[in-house]
């Protein structure tokens, strides 16, 4: 589904990432672990199709396209979906009216037909009950006044709302309680189909509790160092990053 | 850098829909301003002695003005010598059916979906009486018949000079007078045309009513009038629209509107304004000098303003409320939308004199491009007026960072149980906010829509439902190619 191949990206001159690698299929969920400042935003951003990065090398596929050649609308009409870290607040503009908007134009994009207001409000309806989201959230502005807590919970509804192939969730466990987690967590792996896949860039393992990847990946300098199963995460909640940090530094050190 | 010039660099023009010019036979006083321009205007209307003595009196008063300068606004200094003050398409001059307009004329009307077909509205969900005025005359107005059914009058202002001198005789001047300002004093002289509407004691109007202004001819000022009369317990819906062809000049349009609200009485008076904007240089537009006022004139009464402005290479308008009646309501709800190289000055007055008079301001700017948007507003509370209370809000919201928004707000209160309330806030339509709608699939014209439709909610909830629809689309006109 995904695949990215020796991806070099820079900001202001300043490289981020240099060189990842990652293959991405159907009904896989990976995770992406690192320190601060490793690149992983970055790498959810790029996928994204945020302006501000140069790519200055490498190519990145989606179902066989280029995904590098796409305007970041078109990224999300053909099936990724990126839940924010940080869901910016838009004032005065329900989230019926902003999710209504998105899936049509999604759906015209796909040459499908556009729903009318009851097709929609059903299927609305549907999904709040599936992520279990509370109806008083869609008919206020969106995330305006929202909580942390509240905003990833609508950012999940949203995804459930427009299906897409490609999820990926950018630190959504960031900030949350112990409650609000497990109703992500929950909603993120009710929409897990055969189908779709998903990248969860995450600091700590804590969320790897609750959805479980097929595989682990830490990024670090810029570059995937090491890759493993879900016991990577667990190896790395114990030691800590300073022990990635002076592995790489070894090998440096040897070669 | 980077997203947020290239977004500016982008900012271009959007078509402007009505820019269009129909060839029309137009009969047309000579350019410049005397004298004997407004008796060939009093003549041409046939209008009564006292009528033309007005109007040289407000001549007279206009030479004795300069034109203000403290608008937040730059144009180079207009020749008043070199407008048309007078040109009327040419037709036959008593109408007794649509048949007997010129063709040319109605399908002008007709792209600008402003039908003048009485039996087509009819078929239709709702109805709105027109008065379509081109240039300096009234063409026609519908469902004059179905309102005088109910005693309302709504005609054109030279048909109300002939019909109904009394009332005029009455009005006229008596909410804004000749002295008033500048362009209300130039408007006084020179008017040509406008709507009349009387709504008897009592009566609620079943349809909107609607005036449509249309500048067609080059050269020419529009400087039509508005007045509009409820009597007691009476209301009113009210709605005006304008456009012009789109040319290289500027053209002049100072209109006065009147408003009488009488005791218990309510008016309701909305506006989409549209004339053209001018090119994404700042070449030609029109330039809008508007003085709209109303009169809570009885206890109780009250009047709503609720405005859309898109175009107009200057708007320079204020409409206010004077609450004269005790209890009597206030209200101004503005959308202004500045894009490219247009400049806007325009705000509310609101001046409370009776008791337990209430006010509501509230104002939402956005600017774009090189565009220069500000919200003037003077709420002013008199010694004898006790328990008053305004609430005031002026919001700015800005794309890109070369274009400005401004607030001069005044408060002047003689009397401490007043209680005036004001808010202002700044923003600023983010990068973010647009990228995070692009990520769920809208495109970038879409998400502006989306933004700066929400943010002008408030407004636009105030407006007539299908003017509410039209505005939608208008704000979205207004800025499409805004962004890259």
């Amino acid at each position: 589904m995904l695949k990215i191949n020796n991806l070099h990206v820079s900001i202001d001159d300043k490289p981020i990432l240099n060189g990842i690698n990652l293959t991405v299929n159907k009904g896989e969920v990976h995770a992406i672990m690192g320190p601060n400042g490793s690149g992983k935003s970055t790498l959810a951003s790029i996928l994204a199709g945020k302006e501000e990065y140069t790519i200055t090398k490498g190519t990145v596929t989606f179902e066989d396209k280029d995904l590098l050649a796409l305007n970041p609308e078109d990224r999300a009409r053909e099936g990724i979906f990126l839940a924010f870290q940080y869901p910016v607040e838009i004032p005065g503009v329900t989230s019926t009216n902003f999710l209504r908007t998105a899936l049509n134009q999604i759906r015209q994009y796909k040459g499908v037909g556009q729903l009318d207001a009851v097709q929609f409000l059903k299927l609305m309806k549907e999904k709040m009950r599936l992520v279990e989201i509370d109806q008083s959230l869609i008919s206020r502005p969106l995330n305006e006044g929202f909580s942390g807590g509240e905003k990833k919970k609508n950012e999940i509804f949203q995804m459930a709302m427009l299906e897409p192939k490609l999820a990926i969730l950018d630190e959504t466990d960031s900030g949350l309680d112990i409650d609000a987690l497990k109703v992500v967590a929950n909603g993120v792996n009710k929409l897990k189909s055969k189908e779709n896949a998903t990248i969860v860039i995450t600091h700590y393992q804590r969320l790897l509790d609750y959805i479980i990847p097929d595989f682990v990946h830490v990024l670090y300098n810029g570059q995937i160092v090491m890759s493993g199963d879900k016991n990577l995460a667990y190896e790395l909640e114990q030691k800590g990053y300073d022990w990635i940090k002076e592995d790489v530094a070894a090998q440096e050190k040897t070669s | 850098m980077g997203k947020d010039n290239r977004v500016l660099d982008n900012l271009t023009n959007a078509e402007y829909k009505y820019g269009f010019e129909s060839k029309i036979e137009t009969d047309s006083a000579p350019k410049g301003l005397n004298e004997d321009i407004i008796r060939l205007i009093s003549s041409k209307k046939n209008e009564p002695g006292w009528l033309l003595e007005w109007r040289l009196k407000a001549y007279n008063h206009w030479l004795t003005l300069d034109e203000p300068q403290w608008g937040n606004i730059n144009y180079p200094p207009i020749d008043y010598q070199d407008i048309i003050y007078y040109a009327a398409p040419k037709q036959q001059k008593k109408l007794n059916s649509l048949n007997e307009v010129d063709p040319e004329l109605l399908e002008t009307f007709n792209k600008l979906g402003i039908s003048l077909d009485e039996q087509k509205r009819l078929s239709g969900v709702s109805t709105v009486a027109v008065d379509a005025i081109m240039d300096s005359v009234s063409v026609k107005t519908t469902f004059t018949e179905t309102l005088a059914e109910s005693g309302i009058i709504f005609c054109s202002f030279s048909e109300a000079v002939q019909d109904h001198p009394d009332l005029i005789k009455k009005y006229l001047g008596s909410v804004v007078p000749i002295t008033d300002n500048y362009f209300a004093a130039l408007n006084a002289s020179v008017f040509s045309d406008g709507s009349f509407c009387y709504i008897p004691k009592g009566v609620r109007c079943p349809m909107e009513l609607s005036t449509y202004f249309r500048i067609n001819t080059a050269g020419t000022g529009q400087f039509e009038r508005t007045l509009i009369v409820a009597d007691e317990g009476s209301y009113v819906s009210y709605l005006e629209g304008c456009t012009a062809p789109q040319r290289d000049e500027n053209q002049l349009h100072a209109a006065v509107v009147e408003i009488y609200v009488e005791k218990n009485a309510e008016v309701k008076y909305s506006t989409v304004q549209n004339w053209y904007p001018g090119d994404k240089n700042g070449k030609g537009g029109i330039y809008n000098f508007v003085t709209k006022r109303g009169l809570c004139k009885g206890d109780f009464s009250k009047l709503s303003w609720t405005q859309v402005e898109t175009g107009s290479a200057i708007t320079w308008k204020y409409p206010s409320c004077i609450l004269k009646g005790d209890y009597s309501i206030g209200e101004f709800y503005s959308v202004a939308i500045t894009n490219n190289m247009q400049q806007a000055d325009t705000g509310s007055k609101m001046i409370h004199i009776g008791k337990n008079t209430r006010s509501r301001i509230v104002s939402k700017g956005v600017s774009a491009g090189k565009s220069q948007n500000s919200y003037r507003g003077l709420v002013k509370v008199l010694p004898r007026a006790d328990n008053v209370r305004n609430f005031s809000q002026c919001d700015s919201l800005l794309m890109g960072d070369q274009c400005g928004a401004h607030t001069f707000p005044y408060i002047e209160i003689s009397n401490n149980t007043a209680l005036v309330e004001h808010e202002a806030t700044t923003s600023k339509i983010g990068e973010d906010q647009i990228f995070y709608c692009n990520q769920r699939g809208i495109s970038t014209e879409d998400a502006i829509a989306l933004i700066v439709n929400g943010y002008a909610k408030e407004v636009l909830n105030k407006l007539p439902m299908e003017f509410a629809v039209e505005a939608q689309k208008l704000l979205a006109l207004t800025l499409e190619g805004s962004v890259g």
